[in-house]
């Protein structure tokens, strides 16, 4: 055997320690294990689960804007003749309004058409009393003010009259929408928690298996960020991998959905369709689970670490 | 106990026990002089191990304390702490190389590790290796290497930063007597350039290969100094020291 080199090694500057150099310590074969796919699943349901949210959130807020200054004037009154002085009256009246920006009497054919399914068709409108209505678009929000002021209005030259904003019909609905779109938030949460649980076990299992390494690393002098980098690149890859099969996957079935959807020909359907920017939510999905899949990894092997000395 | 700088390590009353059982090392004080060769010998079971984990920072103390490069590493903060490793190389009884890394990539570690750029490691690992004899298995994994090749990579990546201390654990006990006198002839280089060294082994024979050596003796936990070496300032007339306590070791 020779004399040792006489000198330390030459030490121009710094290179972190860290990519490819770093990685080979802790080898894997990715799209080997199951974090892959089961991030993957999990991204996948969690596109879903947010186009679902989003659409709700778009069909509501859609329908909340149209409606919102939308009213309905009833003209409750048996008598056809005194009706339609009462629908005349207020019509006029109404349109003196500065509050009022357009309204519209509902002619009888279109109610005729719109109870054709429950009284069928033929005279029923004489056979039956039915009320007449005027829809009404003011320029601003239909607040319980708003309507109690106009059925004031109303009250002396038709007192037959009720007014009802069309926004209170709809909160049912709304309120259904709203739960809807709570269970999607339910949804993306458990399914990101899930994720983090599979990030940790995996993050544990990986790094007791190579614990060794760690420790001969631990020390030469590596520090515990250099370790856990090594851990949430590998992690990092694997989320990577995962997250693109999984929007992939997510956002050819929200596609499909979509698509089945804009087969109704509903109004109401396609105002809920994503919006570009609702596509680029979507799609910050995957990395942002790769960000917490990495955060997980750096916090669950940083504890680790801190066990040993 | 003079705990300036220019000591390399100083124990002050240290033990250690693991969980509640007994201690194994008990009222350790001694002080590593830089540029010296220290032997730790006792038999089986007697600390040696023990002492050298908290010579090479992988176990705190139960109490005591301990100053390294003339600083308390007790009290020292976690994240100060590789730093101070980077100062010391350290030779496994079991060598404990990367079973999946090369031995060049083994041999590299320590500088990749302290961030020494590719360009700049190249030279100086196959120097290493061409020192230790082992240029010819550079690419060769741990597990196609005999013992003796497993044993001169540890070293090789022992030594490769150049350490201020440097720390081996029975360095010859899975090598033939050839290859252990070998071993000892590089220690004793790699201590003529600098680096003090704490060679713990049950081996007597090996003692009386190395001229300038100060020995510590481990027994049932407790230090003792046959040589003088644990005094300051240390016995300077090793060899008639040695010659005595020989037949005590």
């Amino acid at each position: 055997m020779r004399p040792p080199p006489p000198e330390r090694p030459q030490q121009e500057g710094r290179v972190r320690f860290g990519g490819d150099r770093a990685a080979v310590l802790v080898p894997r074969k990715h799209l080997s294990g199951p974090v892959p796919w089961v991030i993957a699943i999990m991204i996948t349901l969690t596109v879903i689960a947010a186009a679902g949210g989003l659409a709700l959130g778009n069909l509501a807020n859609t329908a909340r804007g149209e409606l919102s200054g939308a009213v309905t004037v009833q003209i409750v009154e048996a008598n056809a003749i005194l009706r339609e002085e009462q629908v005349d009256a207020a019509r006029q009246l109404l349109t003196q309004d500065p509050a009022v920006e357009s309204l519209r009497a509902v002619p009888q054919d279109e109610l005729d058409q719109l109870l054709e399914p429950w009284l069928g068709t033929g005279d029923a409108g004489n056979a039956i009393p039915i009320p007449a209505l005027i829809d009404v678009q003011l320029r601003r929000a239909a607040s319980d003010a708003e309507v109690a002021r106009l059925q004031t209005l109303l009250e002396q030259t038709a007192p037959a009259a009720r007014v009802d904003a069309q926004s209170h019909w709809l909160q049912p609905v709304y309120s259904a929408l709203s739960a809807m779109q709570y269970l999607a938030l339910a949804l993306i949460v458990l399914l990101m928690l899930t994720s983090l649980a599979a990030v940790w076990l995996a993050a544990r299992s990986s790094f007791t298996n190579h614990r060794d390494t760690v420790e001969i690393v631990h020390l030469l002098g590596g520090t515990d960020q250099q370790i856990a980098r090594i851990f949430q690149r590998s992690v990092a890859i694997d989320a990577a991998l995962g997250g693109t099969v999984g929007l992939a996957l997510g956002a050819a079935a929200t596609w499909l959905i979509a698509r089945q959807f804009a087969g109704l020909e509903s109004g109401m359907v396609s105002s809920g369709s994503l919006s570009t920017i609702d596509w680029l939510l979507i799609a910050l999905i995957p990395l942002m689970g790769v960000g917490i899949a990495m955060l997980t990894a750096r916090i669950t092997v940083t504890t680790a670490l801190r066990r040993m000395l | 106990m003079n705990d300036g700088p220019a000591n390399i390590v100083t124990f002050d009353n240290v033990g250690l026990r693991y969980g509640t059982d007994p201690e194994v090392l008990s009222d350790l004080s001694f002080t590593l002089f830089p540029g010296r060769f220290y032997f730790l010998t006792g038999a089986s079971g007697a600390g040696k191990t023990s002492l050298l984990k908290l010579l090479y920072l992988a176990q705190r103390p139960s109490r005591g304390a301990i100053r390294m490069f003339g600083r308390d590493v007790i009290t020292m903060p976690r994240d100060d702490l590789p730093h101070f490793r980077r100062r010391l190389g350290v030779v496994f009884q079991d060598f404990r190389l990367v079973k999946h890394l090369s031995a060049f990539d083994n041999v590299a570690l320590p500088l990749r590790v302290a961030g020494v750029k590719e360009a700049d490691l190249m030279r100086p690992v196959a120097e290493m290796l061409d020192w230790v004899g082992l240029t010819h298995r550079c690419h060769a994994l741990p597990a196609t290497l005999s013992g003796g090749e497993q044993q001169r990579v540890a070293i090789a990546r022992a030594v490769i930063g150049r350490p201020d201390l440097l720390v081996a654990d029975e360095p010859t006990g899975n090598v033939d007597p050839d290859m252990a006198l070998k071993l000892m002839r590089l220690f004793e280089a790699l201590n003529r350039l600098g680096t003090t060294v704490v060679v713990a082994t049950h081996d007597v024979h090996l003692l009386k290969n190395v001229s300038d050596c100060l020995i510590m003796r481990l027994e049932k936990g407790r230090l003792h100094d046959p040589t003088g070496a644990l005094r300051y300032p240390p016995r300077t007339d090793y060899k008639r020291t040695e010659q005595q306590a020989g037949g005590q070791l």
